[in-house]
């Protein structure tokens, strides 16, 4: 069993179930992956696999030792994104062989992780969800962030303490998404509700099941 | 046409009569009443179209023993059994909210023939 595949958030739009049922869906493009590297506790210290995301368009541009990772594990098309995930009881691990959205045949509900759009420095209400102050009835403050603590005992600020700062653009894993469709030849995977990140964005698709050891 | 539109075109139905603000039409809605399923019809003028693809929605509005209901469909949803067109009107906007002030004779739409 293999954890997961890379993909790329394609958009949302909504399905119409038999029974009438209108679902907010998420595309996603789910591969097709190569698995470029098998790492061995012998050698790396751990088990995992890293996979490669194949896309239609070739990169022209590579660093020497990128070259040499391919070409030494004769992968003929080199790939850009390069992510790791664990397995389990699979045999059938070989470098250069394709993965794709089949793993995900038996599964019901995936993990999705991505990087979430850039908010920019926001304030306390949007970043923490603070209730702010008096829009009105002459009250001079609106969306400040109030107290941050108590007096001389414990004289500082406890750590820890939600503050205005930079939002968003930070690794976001969404868990048991019910995946509502797959479609095979177009290595297309539905999965209900939302999911981090931009249109067009590199995502992790994990199957909520997998355990490890 | 993109992947997203695709997809859509699978869920689109077509079935759908063509029709426009301001007629009238009867809905059938598939109503689920415990385990049983039965139909209600449901009858109004069409006082505006929202959306596209699958989120496409339009709402009936009717006045119902002296209180106006309006109600929302989703187009494309197999819960609106089937849609006939009644009679075709003229308007000359896209959503007719008006309606909602008006009563009796001014709330008459012109008829298209």
């Amino acid at each position: 069993m293999i954890e997961g595949i890379i993909g790329k958030k394609l958009g949302m739009t909504q399905i119409v179930k038999d029974d009438g049922e209108v679902v907010p869906v998420t595309i996603l493009k789910a591969g097709p992956c190569v698995i470029v590297q098998k790492k061995s506790v012998d050698n790396d210290g751990y088990e995992a696999i890293q996979l490669g995301l194949v896309e239609d368009k070739a990169i022209r541009k590579m660093t020497k030792p990128m070259k040499g990772h391919f070409e030494k594990r004769g992968i003929k098309q080199p790939v850009k994104v390069l992510r790791e995930f664990h397995y389990k009881n699979e045999k059938e691990i070989e470098e250069g062989k394709e993965i794709t959205v089949d793993i995900f045949n038996d599964a019901k509900k995936v993990n999705i992780v991505g990087i979430s759009k850039g908010k920019g420095f926001q304030g306390v209400m949007k970043r923490h969800g603070f209730s702010g102050q008096g829009k009105s009835h002459g009250s001079k403050i609106h969306r400040a962030t109030g107290s941050i603590g108590q007096a001389t005992y414990p004289g500082k600020v406890m750590r820890g303490k939600a503050m205005p700062g930079h939002m968003g653009n930070e690794r976001v894993m969404v868990k048991n998404l019910k995946i509502e469709k797959i479609m095979k030849e177009e290595n297309l995977i539905l999965v209900r509700g939302a999911v981090p990140g931009p249109k067009g964005g590199t995502i992790l698709i994990k199957n909520s099941e997998f355990k490890r050891g | 046409m993109s992947i997203v539109e695709k997809i859509e075109n699978e869920y689109l139905r077509k079935d759908v009569p063509e029709f426009n603000i301001g007629d009238t039409v009867r809905v059938s809605v598939k109503v689920k009443e415990g385990e049983k399923e039965r139909t209600q019809i449901y009858e109004g003028v069409v006082i505006g179209r929202k959306g596209s693809g699958t989120r496409e929605t339009f709402t009936v509005r009717r006045v119902s023993y002296g209180i106006g209901v309006e109600r929302i469909f989703p187009l494309h949803s197999k819960v609106v059994e089937n849609i006939k067109v009644i009679r075709r009107g003229i308007v000359r906007r896209s959503k007719l909210y008006y309606l909602r002030k008006l009563s009796g004779k001014k709330a008459r739409i012109k008829e298209k023939r």
